[in-house]
């Protein structure tokens, strides 16, 4: 087998590796080997694990050799490093938690070891999944494997960036605003973020509770279904995880979309969006209509007031979660006389300056006086936003958007203007606040060609559809994906 | 450069909160913190667009509260490696400043 094996698909990969035509550590060491090469120009992890990678691949062999090894056996992923992970450091792209070693596996990593998959690293993040361009990294930021002077996206930028420029297969990452699928519009691979309560999130650090997912990154949406049949489902440890049973996503993969109706709103088509971002997402809409599609439109009235529903919510959230970050149990601590200024100051040199604000906004949002203008207003708002998808699901079966309304922006050009920041997610908050599955692909490039993304939300657990249509479209051919450029 | 004399926030309102969240501000930070956080609550005004009166709040969407398991004392194996993260730690204990005069 070519040494160029961390190109493969998950599919492809599989495939081999069952075959016994290419050997786990064969490709684990290409995919390290092309991470050595990269890394530099990227920065997509935060630490890399190459001796436990391979430990695992040599395992992964064994049983491989034996035969009936589960689907990612052998399989090198990228974890955001916001995943518990058992012995191997868990930054969340902070400072405050820059030498904390977790005693135990998240919930979905302790699933994926058992299948056994390799895990090739930790890949880097916005400070505790804040933000939108992994720039608010502790570690510095991810750059785009398109254009390395542009970011990758966030928060889950350095997944993103290591599936698009293969240095990994498939990767991890959580969504609580747009955080898978943002960046796999801008790096140009897929991303799914499921229904909320789809896949357990034990052991996965909280951001904003009632909105956070886990959900994978790939190179093809058949390789998306592939992981995410392994993510999901109940768990014990996880009292906010769905019992209902997990599909074969892949199974759903039929290649076709006859009789399917797919709405689309008006409010998604924005004045100020990029015009090559409008004409790809039409392109895409008007090839699903060739192939037999029915194409309705169907209005989200109040998708305009999500972003500030959004921050405000999950501001107070966060403020709540990140509490514990006290400097007593773990993480970096700074020493003071009494036990408050030991908080304060430990808080103050740990967290950064967007996690600061964050946190700020939120206990605002909650304290004595505000909390009916602000943080209950932004609920009964959310309520609204939830009504919209509901009403609009009565008339069709999957809705289709940008995922976001420009291409990868420059390193820099929004970090001093943290409303600009925020409205990059304009497109997929809508779906968290209403706990939507939300699939993004690529469906083209800009005229300097950086990727666009296409965005499919189903109904609540309505992960088949957006998966049967998106792989639909990328086995039409209709677009020709352009490799990354590093 | 945001004044102390804004119409959402002002500086002695950033303080309490800072202490609130239990977080240490230098001066430039409460500055810095006034002005962006009276740009957000400026933006997030317009949801008094909508009237709300009549709507319930959602404070969670999916399959809640779906997952019920015996309530069962589990025993942690591993106190050693779990301590090992703490700034400081004796025997089983986390060590912190007193906090009885």
């Amino acid at each position: 087998m070519a040494t160029d094996s961390f190109r493969l698909t998950i599919t492809e990969a599989r495939e081999l590796l069952r075959k016994r035509e290419l050997s786990a550590v064969e490709l684990t060491r290409a995919c390290l080997d092309r991470i050595d090469a990269v890394e530099p120009l990227l920065n997509s992890f935060i630490t890399v694990c190459a001796d436990e990678a391979l430990a695992q691949a040599r395992e992964a062999d064994r049983r491989l050799a034996k035969g009936g090894a589960p689907p990612l056996c052998g399989i090198p992923l990228a974890i955001k490093d916001i995943y518990a992970t058992r012995g191997v450091r868990t930054t969340c792209a902070s400072k405050i938690l820059e030498n904390f070693v977790p005693t135990y596996d998240a919930t979905v990593i302790a699933r994926l070891r058992a299948e056994g998959a390799v895990f090739v690293g930790k890949a880097n993040l916005d400070e505790f999944a804040m933000g939108s361009s992994t720039e608010n990294s502790a570690f510095g930021p991810t750059r785009n494997p398109y254009d390395t002077q542009r970011v990758a996206g966030g928060s889950s930028g350095g997944s993103a960036a290591a599936v698009a420029a293969d240095q990994c297969l498939g990767s991890l990452g959580t969504d609580t605003g747009g955080s898978i699928r943002e960046p796999a519009s801008f790096c140009g691979v897929v991303g799914i973020k499921p229904t909320y309560s789809r896949v357990s999130r034990f052991g996965i650090v909280a951001y904003a509770s009632s909105l956070d997912q886990v959900g994978p990154f790939g190179k093809t949406v058949r390789d998306c279904a592939i992981m995410l049949r392994s993510l999901a489902g109940a768990d014990p440890a996880d009292s906010t995880c769905s019992t209902r049973p997990v599909p074969d996503y892949e199974a759903a993969l039929s290649g076709e979309v006859k009789g399917m109706r797919i709405g689309v709103p008006k409010e998604f088509f924005v004045e100020g969006m990029q015009a090559d971002v409008e004409n790809a997402v039409r392109a895409a809409i008007a090839h699903y209509q060739s192939a037999g599609a029915r194409v309705v439109e169907v209005s989200l009235p109040h998708t305009q007031y999500a972003v500030a529903a959004y921050y405000l919510i999950a501001t107070a959230e966060a403020s709540a979660n990140l509490e514990r970050y006290d400097g007593i149990r773990y993480g970096v601590r700074v020493e003071a006389d009494n036990l408050l200024d030991l908080y304060r100051k430990t808080r103050a040199r740990g967290f950064g300056a967007e996690v600061k604000r964050r946190i700020m906004l939120g206990t605002f949002a909650l304290s004595t006086g505000y909390y009916d203008a602000y943080y209950l207003k932004a609920q009964k708002v959310r309520t609204l936003i939830k009504r919209d998808f509901d009403q609009a699901f009565a008339c069709c079966d999957l809705i289709a958007t940008p995922t976001a309304p420009t291409t990868a922006f420059r390193l820099g050009e929004k970090m001093s203007d943290p409303l600009q920041m925020y409205l990059s997610d304009i497109f997929t908050i809508s779906v968290n606040l209403a706990g939507l599955p939300g699939l993004a692909l690529p469906c083209g490039y800009d005229a300097e060609g950086m990727p666009i993304g296409l965005q499919l939300i189903g109904p609540a657990f309505g992960e088949e559809i957006i998966l049967r249509a998106g792989d639909a479209y990328e086995r039409s051919g209709v677009l020709t994906r352009k490799p990354a450029v590093v | 450069m945001a004044t102390e004399k804004t119409n959402k926030i002002n500086l002695d309102q950033v303080r309490h909160i800072a202490l609130l969240a239990r977080l240490e501000l230098t001066a430039d930070e409460e500055q810095r913190m006034l002005g962006d956080l009276e740009q957000m609550l400026e933006y997030v005004d317009k949801l008094n667009e909508l009237d709300t009166a009549a709507v319930e709040p959602t404070a969670q969407v999916g399959d809640i509260g779906a997952a019920m398991r015996d309530d069962v004392v589990a025993t942690c194996d591993d106190p050693q490696s779990i301590l090992a993260n703490a700034p400081d730690a004796r025997e089983q204990m986390f060590k912190v400043p007193k906090i009885i005069e």
